[in-house]
């Protein structure tokens, strides 16, 4: 990386800008703020933003409209939505309509660098994805479709490679249910199919099923796969 | 004297207070017509116009003399109403306009007139009440001959004889009564000048009536009357003030009342007497078993007779007794009365003959009460039979009875015919069974036949000359004569044992009915099921359509009614309304609105109103007979308390529940304030140390504060989790969205989400394979796991294991989470799960919010499972297991695994 990245944080807080731009900005963040959607809005069309962290409860235009005009607008920046709890419905919203990832308030600083590291990540990869995905027990070789837990060979199935190899391609996110539907089976019902294909996927290539570790549940969201090592 | 003694009398105050609010009445009172009452009124009204202002004419006749039309001009008129009646337009005062308009004071002229019928109120005097009640003030006009308690003397005098009667009540509750004098002579002189109007029809009468010792007559009868109401006023001014004055004992007056034609005169000579002796009084009725045998006629009489006291300002009592100076004598005794008053003949000759004469009797024993024998023909001008026969059954015209008593007496004369075969000619006791026989089976009347076939035929056919009427032997003159003295005797007793018999039967089942109503209504808790029950009970009994209304916000409504498809219209709603409020009758019958189709009654208890009674028949003709009456009193009476009863206990329910509202309130915030403010503390005691001292805080003292920030911040935002947890609980605002789920997926991220605060324990999951998948509301499930794991760490020590299991058992899924620590104290077991409870524990300092159990629990069964706690059976510690029904359909799930 040569030049800092520049995360453009949308709050109506000045508690949270505050304590964002501080540890941002220790973590070489170059920071900038705006406390209302409209005024955020406007900075990421006169600056060149790496990635947005946006609030969901803004007063006036919130959160959802800020990203809808954003996604609408063709800009395509790394998104990352701070959301209350007990808002499943506002997540998965905010997931599909183009955030990259999410954070629950109250939240700690590491937890928000995790997501922002693996949206900006995602986002270089796929200028040029790595042939090779290596996370915990698991790897994914896409070239040669070849799938090994703890360096033995697992056989998958054609969709259960499909769901394995979306869930590589966006690892370290968490990827909404209709996201994942509409991607490998091509519709968006069926939950049902996708909580059996996560469990028999589990019962391959985790080590405990009962405590997965690789793929993980954000219940009433969603799924993730660790991010690579 | 001391001042103790001078204190206001209590009910002198009270009357004063009640008083307030309402209106005022003022009352020109003259002797005759045309003394120039309306004038004085109007020129007194012109003169308050100028002071206070306000003032209209709700109606005043000035029958077209000169000088009262003139003092009319310049006050505002409420037009009168139209009343449409028997194809004639007559015009009545218009209440409602007036009632609308609200004046300050309102000028109603002749009291005493009857409203045209369909009019709210038969009588005039009742519209002025209700114009009282709303506060606006009367001046209003009246001759003194309708006063309801002279009406008797008036025609006495006069020979003329009032049907329009006003109460004296109303007079007692004006506030000023001011007298229009005139002279006899003056009077005379104006109506030869033409300035005193009668109709037309009247002009006969009022030729006798205008005569000098008439007037003066009057006069002086207007003159007294207003001389004992200044001195009413007087003496309750002295005892509001507490003024020192000679006040007579307690004088009391109890007029004795009975179907004879004169009770209702009786009752205003009563009242007349009361008011000289300034002593309150009371009518009383004694119901004797005489009672049965009364006609419609005699009935109407008595309740009249309670009405006219009732109107009068006097009580109205009804006493049950065995005979009539019993009854009297020991209500007077126990009710203090000091006075009583009786007519001179209560009995008739036949009956006194058989019977000591009941005044006599009340005279004998009446002690140191005094006692007032008035003429029976008090007043000759009330209509009615002056002699009365004895217990007039109506099956005297019974033709049957009479046939069954000569066929008995047949019977006997068969019987003594065969004996005189056998040569026993004393046939007498033969033919006295058949006329006792006959007094049980069909009462007196058909027996005294009996009585006189008897004698008949015992003297036909056994006294010889026999088959002759004549009586050879004077010996058998005589034993004839005994018979038939015998025999009436022996009848009239025999009906009289009868009569009590039915009385008793009567009284044994209307006893027994309320009995049973009283059980009944004992036996309900809801008030719609009271309602039913009491609609249903008084439509039976009374044989009636029956509606009950409770008060609704501003209004009555319908509550309960039988036959139940019973709706009221707008009117009789309104009806219902006005009882409510007055707790005073209302529609068909009553005094007001007698018009209507139904009548309402109130239902009351010691403490007011509560309900009102609809009652309707498509019989033309009263609804209620004055035993129906008694009847329904005493039913409306239970239902009023039962429905008070069932009040009284929805208070108590809600009281309860706002003591346990108000609780649960301090609990939470002690709750709020420790659990708040304790990891606050630390927060802010670890930051400012961290920002005062950081110079000379070494790297490890750094780490510590750090991490007790941290660690303390997740502590304050897991009991926030929680408060707002419960809120949705409370508030209802919990919709599970069930899907299919995989119950190894929910753990695992519940487990994955307690890593943190399981980070010392042992955790230990046992999920038996091939679980069925469940539905449920995975967020929900997922929080209310983890309040178990989180709870299952507060309570077991460092290293303790944590066993998670799942197993399926007949049907359900039991998922549980067990620990090993100390267990949960047996009587504990189900309070656990109450908000803001936390096991006292001494070992264990890390306390909980009290509110992570009760969460889970709310959640679990949101979701249609059960969650219970015990302590195991295996070791010390607890276990919570969670129980979930499998749904139906799982096997889509079961081919997948």
């Amino acid at each position: 990386m040569t030049a800092a990245l520049r995360v453009l944080v949308i709050d109506d807080e000045p508690a949270i800008r505050h304590f964002l731009r501080t540890s941002l900005a220790a973590q070489s963040y170059s920071v900038l703020e705006a406390e209302n959607g409209e005024t955020g809005l406007a900075m990421l069309h006169r600056n060149a933003i790496d990635v947005l962290v946006l609030d969901l409860g803004l007063p006036g235009m919130d959160g959802l409209a800020v990203l809808k005009a954003l996604r609408d607008g063709g800009s395509s920046v790394p998104v990352i939505v701070l959301s209350s709890r007990d808002d499943e419905k506002g997540k998965v919203m905010a997931l599909d309509l183009g955030a990259d990832d999410y954070v629950t308030k109250p939240f700690g600083m590491e937890e928000l660098l995790a997501r922002i590291r693996a949206a900006v990540r995602h986002r270089l990869q796929q200028e040029g994805e790595k042939p090779v995905f290596k996370g915990g027990d698991l790897t994914l070789d896409l070239v040669h479709r070849l799938v090994t837990v703890r360096g033995h060979e697992v056989k998958l199935t054609p969709r259960e490679y499909d769901l394995l190899r979306l869930l590589v391609a966006h690892a370290g996110k968490v990827l909404t249910h209709k996201f994942i539907l509409r991607e490998v089976w091509g519709t968006e019902t069926d939950v049902q199919y996708l909580r059996i294909y996560i469990r028999t996927l589990r019962q391959k290539i985790e080590a405990n099923p009962e405590q997965p570790v690789l793929i993980q549940t954000e219940q009433g969201v969603g799924y993730r796969l660790r991010a690579a090592d | 004297m001391t001042e103790e003694a001078a204190r206001p009398s209590p009910d002198a105050l009270l009357k004063q207070a009640g008083e307030e609010g309402r209106g005022r009445l003022k009352v020109f009172l003259g002797a005759a017509p045309g003394v120039g009452k309306t004038y004085e009124m109007l020129s007194e009204a012109r003169q308050r116009r100028v002071d206070a202002g306000d003032v209209v004419i709700g109606v005043v006749e000035t029958h077209g003399r000169v000088e009262t039309d003139v003092l009319t001009k310049g006050f505002e008129v409420i037009p009168k109403k139209r009343v449409l009646y028997k194809g004639r337009v007559l015009a009545e005062m218009d209440l409602d306009a007036i009632l609308q308009r609200k004046p300050k004071l309102v000028l109603v002229d002749e009291l005493a007139h009857t409203n045209a019928p369909g009019s709210r109120h038969p009588k005039r005097y009742l519209d002025v009440e209700e114009l009282l009640a709303n506060g606006i003030d009367v001046y209003t006009t009246l001759n003194v001959q309708h006063l309801e308690s002279l009406n008797d003397v008036v025609a006495q005098i006069t020979r003329v004889r009032v049907r329009e009667t006003v109460p004296d009540s109303i007079l007692d509750r004006a506030d000023d009564v001011e007298l229009v004098d005139l002279t006899p002579e003056d009077l005379l002189q104006r109506m030869k000048e033409g300035k005193v109007y009668f109709p037309e029809a009247a002009e006969r009468a009022a030729q006798h009536f205008f005569v000098p010792g008439n007037l003066a007559a009057l006069r002086e009868l207007a003159l007294r009357r207003t001389a004992q109401r200044v001195d009413a006023q007087m003496v309750d001014y002295m005892r509001a003030h507490a003024i020192q004055g000679p006040w007579e004992a307690g004088e009391r007056v109890l007029v004795c009342i009975d179907a004879y034609a004169g009770s209702a005169a009786l009752v205003r000579y009563a009242r007349r007497l009361a008011d000289k002796l300034r002593a309150s009084w009371a009518a009383v009725y004694v119901e004797t078993s005489n009672a049965v045998g009364l006609s419609d006629d005699e009935r109407d009489r008595i309740a009249e007779a309670l009405r006219v006291a009732g109107r009068l300002g006097g009580e109205a009592v009804t006493v049950p007794a065995a005979n009539l100076a019993d009854g009297i004598l020991s209500y007077a005794q126990s009710n203090n009365f000091t006075q009583i008053v009786v007519s001179k003949a209560q009995r008739s000759r036949v009956s006194e003959f058989f019977r000591r004469s009941a005044t006599l009797e009340i005279i004998r024993r009446s002690g140191n009460i005094t006692v007032h024998v008035v003429p029976a023909q008090l007043s000759r001008a009330m209509k009615g039979p002056a002699l009365r026969l004895p217990v007039f059954d109506r099956r005297a015209l019974d033709t049957t009875a009479y046939a069954g008593s000569l066929g008995m007496v047949a019977i006997a004369l068969l019987l003594g015919l065969t004996l005189r075969q056998v040569h026993i000619t004393n046939v007498a006791l033969v033919f006295l069974t058949a006329v006792l026989a006959s007094g049980v089976v069909y009462g007196l009347w058909p027996s005294l036949a009996a009585c006189l076939a008897s004698a008949l035929a015992y003297n036909f056919f056994f006294l010889p000359p026999y088959y002759t009427f004549t009586i050879a032997d004077p010996e058998n003159v005589v034993a004839l004569f005994f018979f038939a003295i015998v025999a009436v005797v022996a009848s009239n007793l025999t009906a009289r044992v009868r009569a009590q018999g039915v009385i008793a039967r009567e009284r044994a089942k209307a006893t027994e009915d309320l009995y049973l109503f009283a059980r009944k209504l004992a036996g309900v808790f809801t008030l719609d099921d009271l309602l039913w029950a009491a609609s249903f009970q008084f439509a039976q009994m009374l044989e009636l359509r029956v509606v009950i209304l409770l008060p609704e916000g501003e209004s009555v409504a319908v509550r309960a009614g039988y036959p139940p498809e019973d709706v009221l219209d707008q009117d009789e709603v309104a009806a219902a309304k006005w009882v409510w409020e007055r707790g005073a009758p209302a529609g068909r019958g009553a005094d007001t609105l007698p018009g209507g189709k139904w009548l309402f009654l109130p239902m009351r208890t010691g403490r007011g109103t509560v309900g009102v009674v609809g009652l309707d028949s498509d019989k033309p003709g009263m609804l209620l007979t004055p035993d129906q009456r008694r009847l329904f009193d005493a039913l409306a009476d239970q239902a009023a308390l039962a429905i008070e009863r069932v009040n009284l206990a929805q208070d108590i329910d809600r009281n309860r529940l706002n003591a346990e509202t108000e609780r649960l309130r301090s609990a939470l915030l002690t709750s709020i304030s420790h659990d708040l403010r304790t990891p606050l503390a630390s927060i802010l005691g670890s930051a400012s140390s961290l920002k005062t001292y950081d110079a000379t805080l070494d790297d490890k003292a750094k780490q510590e504060l750090l991490g007790s920030i941290l660690e303390e911040a997740e502590r304050l935002n897991r009991f926030i989790a929680n408060l707002l947890d419960m809120t949705r609980l409370e508030s209802g605002a919990i919709a599970p969205n069930l899907e299919l789920i995989d119950l190894s997926d929910v753990v695992g991220s519940a487990l994955r989400r307690a890593s943190k605060v399981l980070a010392l324990h042992n955790v230990e999951l046992a999920l038996a394979p091939g679980l069925p998948m469940l539905k449920l509301d995975p967020v929900l499930f997922e929080q209310a796991l983890f309040n178990l794991l989180d709870n299952a760490a507060k309570y077991s020590s460092r290293e303790s294991k944590v066993i998670v299991t799942a197993t399926t058992v007949g049907g359900r899924v039991q998922l549980s989470v067990s620990d090993s620590g100390s267990g949960i104290p047996p009587d504990d077991v189900e309070r656990i799960f109450d908000k803001f409870y936390r096991v006292q524990s001494s070992d264990h300092k890390r306390a909980g919010t009290g509110l992570g159990l009760a969460i889970s629990r709310g959640f679990v069964e949101a979701m249609g499972g059960t969650l219970n706690a015990s302590n195991r059976s295996d070791g010390p510690g607890a276990v919570f297991t969670i129980t979930l029904p499998v749904p139906e359909a799982t096997a889509i799930g079961e081919q997948a695994a």
